[in-house]
């Protein structure tokens, strides 16, 4: 047992300096974790406003508000700035914080990597969002970048994005080389790899995902650059390159891309219904197994994002059924999920209601999943507003409520704090209802046809559009109240115990809340059985 | 702490990898597409004579395509030929520059449907070449092609597409980077 007596630092260490420069050169994991999770809350709320713009814009038929050119500046920062600001670095920060505590190791392997692995997101996303006030706007041409829309029809500033992309992926990819070193070299004695916890092998898989995609997203955005840059032919037909093969490089990267934006999310959910179901998690092999082929699986479906560009009907064939496939290790998961609340003692705290609206929600966009997987079905849905609703229902109420779910989880662990247990769960109602009030209607439109990414529609569809934008300024609005609920834990809060929650079993919840500024200095000894991962 | 180090090269060695991997999908890409006809995708000349002239008959249609808002005209002299499979045919373009200053231009073109693009054999081609003409100046260009008399029997009709890309400002950068 190696929990330090509250109020009491270890001698032979300092605490964190003082001021700015604790956050500028800290290289303590719990510290850059906590950067990590500001920077992605900050980034939510840049990202989300892009998207209230997006709603007004469609509030009603006709062209309101903003004019096309920058809605579709809209859409496209909206996607990046949620993907590789929001949903990544939460999840890092989570990584940060909990896999040296959960493991019992001290820091982070490589804690100077750390702190510039964080450092360089800032800059990355700043440069990008400075595109917005240079000549040509920003980048216009969608998240997915297809070429030649963002090469020979793309504005200037796409060379600050394709800059801005590999600075993020020279992020990721340093984060993850460290999540992996720390896993495989300084689990605590006697945690052999079948008793990590959950979460850590979430992060175990997703981090080897990282590294084999973010670099080909490295080549395409390098490639781009050449051909836009230097006269190569890449992606120009022109000079017999082939704008086809920029969608193959992209979606190798891109399909990998949404499971690393999900598999930590499995994680968080998993030991969130273990705690409140008072029962260990039911098939933890099984789960351990269902993450690792969901992360094989991954890499050879790539192409069914793009089942109309005219694929053979081999190609079709392939790509749906190794599609579907993938429902088989996620049905696993959910199941899993189901048998844990099973007969448990189940109590409903905030993080709890957002984990069982994640396995709902999320299984909602799983199923959508499938409808598109349907090649000749996809021919009907493909671009249109049934494939934003199936993302975003796996993103957030899918990837952001398991983040939800994880802060509330672990913010009184991090900060010794108890948020407002009323107010959280005001802020869980409010999300949920709004986020289906705004996601769920997406699917009947997309159905009837309406495009995505057009900042105009036809009559028709101008109900359920009205509804749509209404509850998504609401969704809006209520992570207001989280940003309020998690601001008042941090100066008003009661003081929270190490154990937090009665049913929580793992490394961190044996230390103090909050745990001293270094933990597990000498490991933890797995084997007297006094702490149980 | 050397564990640490070893795992941190091998990660470092895979990315490393990974990121040449990302380029090598380029030939891999155009490999896969000829070996399997996709795309459409037409290589340049090649040379084939048959022995077995076969006795099918296969319509062939001819489409041109400016790319963009390419001026130049560009069109072949007949829309449409039936062929017997195995025989050579000629068939001639026209490339007419109807502007006022100099241009390079490249046509690009594709067969559909896609898995008979490798039956389509062009013995003489201006596929993939860079055409430079001066102000109103215009030339004609044969095509001479075989159709394999191995082409799928399911395939009565091919489809030879050309798009004229114009590839003049393309050109002048990559001699100015050089």
């Amino acid at each position: 047992m190696s929990a330090v007596i509250e109020g009491h630092h270890d001698d032979h260490h300092h605490g964190p300096a003082k001021g700015i420069s604790r956050w500028l050169f800290t290289t303590n994991h719990k510290d850059i974790g906590s950067l990590y999770l500001w920077f992605s809350f900050i980034m939510l709320f840049i990202g989300g406003a892009m998207a209230m713009v997006i709603r007004a814009e469609l509030f009603e038929p006709g062209s309101q508000i903003v004019s096309p050119e920058f809605y579709n500046q809209m859409v496209t920062n909206h996607g990046l700035i949620m993907v590789f600001g929001v949903i990544m670095p939460a999840f890092v920060g989570f990584a940060n914080w909990l896999v040296p505590m959960q493991i019992g190791a001290p820091d982070m392997a490589l804690p100077r990597l750390n702190n510039l692995s964080f450092w360089i997101l800032p800059a990355a996303f700043g440069v990008l969002i400075s595109t917005f006030f240079m000549e040509g706007g920003a980048p216009n041409f969608g998240w997915t970048f297809y070429a030649p829309l963002s090469t020979e029809y793309a504005p200037p500033t796409v060379t600050y994005f394709i800059f801005a992309v590999h600075i993020m992926g020279a992020s990721s990819i340093m984060g993850s080389i460290n999540v992996i070193t720390t896993i495989l070299n300084m689990r605590a004695p006697g945690m052999t790899l079948m008793k990590m916890p959950l979460f850590v092998w979430t992060w175990l898989i997703t981090a080897y995902l990282l590294i084999a995609v973010m670099p080909v997203l490295a080549g395409a955005v390098t490639m781009m650059l050449m051909d836009i840059h230097f006269g190569t032919s890449f992606f120009k037909a022109g000079g017999g390159g082939d704008p086809v093969l920029f969608q193959h490089v992209f979606w190798f990267f891109g399909h990998p891309e949404v499971y690393i934006m999900i598999l930590p999310a499995f994680g968080i959910v998993s030991h969130i219904i273990e705690t409140f179901s008072r029962k260990p998690i039911f098939g933890y092999e099984s789960m351990v197994y269902a993450i690792a082929s969901i992360a094989l699986l991954s890499f050879v479906v790539w192409a069914h994002h793009m089942f109309t560009v005219g694929m053979p009907i081999a190609g079709e064939l392939f790509f749906m059924y190794s599609t579907m496939l993938i429902a088989i290790p996620t049905g696993v998961k959910v199941f899993n999920w189901l048998s844990t609340m099973f007969k448990g003692s189940l109590t409903f705290e905030t993080p709890m209601l957002f984990a069982i609206a994640f396995v709902a929600l999320f299984t909602i966009g799983g199923l959508s999943g499938i409808m598109l997987a349907i090649a000749p079905a996809d021919f009907q849905y493909h671009d249109t507003y049934f494939v934003v609703a199936h993302f975003h229902y796996v993103l957030v109420p899918g990837a952001l409520f398991s983040i939800i779910a994880g802060v509330y989880y672990w913010l009184p662990k991090w900060t010794g704090y108890m948020y407002d247990e009323f107010m959280g769960k005001t802020h869980f109602w409010l999300s949920f209802v709004s986020v289906n009030l705004t996601f769920f209607p997406m699917h009947f439109v997309g159905l009837a046809g309406m495009p995505r990414r057009i900042p105009d529609y036809a009559m028709q569809f101008a109900d359920y559009n009205m509804i749509v934008s209404v509850g998504a300024f609401l969704f809006g609005l209520s992570q207001l109240l989280f940003l309020y609920v998690v601001l008042k834990a941090i100066f008003y809060g009661k003081k929270a115990t190490g154990q937090v929650w009665e049913g929580a079993k793992g490394l961190e919840w044996t230390l103090d809340s909050p745990p001293a500024y270094h933990t597990f200095e000498t490991p933890p000894n797995l084997e007297s059985g006094e702490a149980k991962a | 702490m050397s564990s640490i180090r070893k795992s941190v090269s091998k990660l470092f060695l895979t990315t490393v990898g990974m990121f040449l991997f990302g380029f090598a999908l380029v030939p891999l890409y155009d490999v896969f597409c000829e070996i399997t006809g996709l795309n459409g995708k037409v290589t340049g000349p090649t040379f084939s004579e048959y022995e077995n002239v076969g006795n099918r008959e296969i319509k062939i249609i001819f489409t041109t395509t400016n790319n963009d808002d390419m001026p130049w005209f560009f069109d072949s002299l007949k829309s449409q030929m039936r062929v017997k499979t195995g025989e050579q045919n000629l068939l001639n373009y026209v490339f007419t520059n109807t502007t006022n200053k100099p241009m390079i231009a490249q046509a690009i073109p594709s067969v559909s449907p896609g898995k008979g693009a490798q039956y389509f054999h062009k013995t003489e081609c201006f596929c993939f070449e860079q055409q430079f003409l001066e102000p109103g100046e215009s030339i004609t260009i044969p095509l001479k092609f075989v159709i394999d008399p191995d082409l799928p029997k399911d395939i009565s009709s091919l489809a030879l597409g050309y798009t004229l890309f114009d590839i003049t400002k393309d050109l002048i950068q990559k001699q100015a980077g050089n």
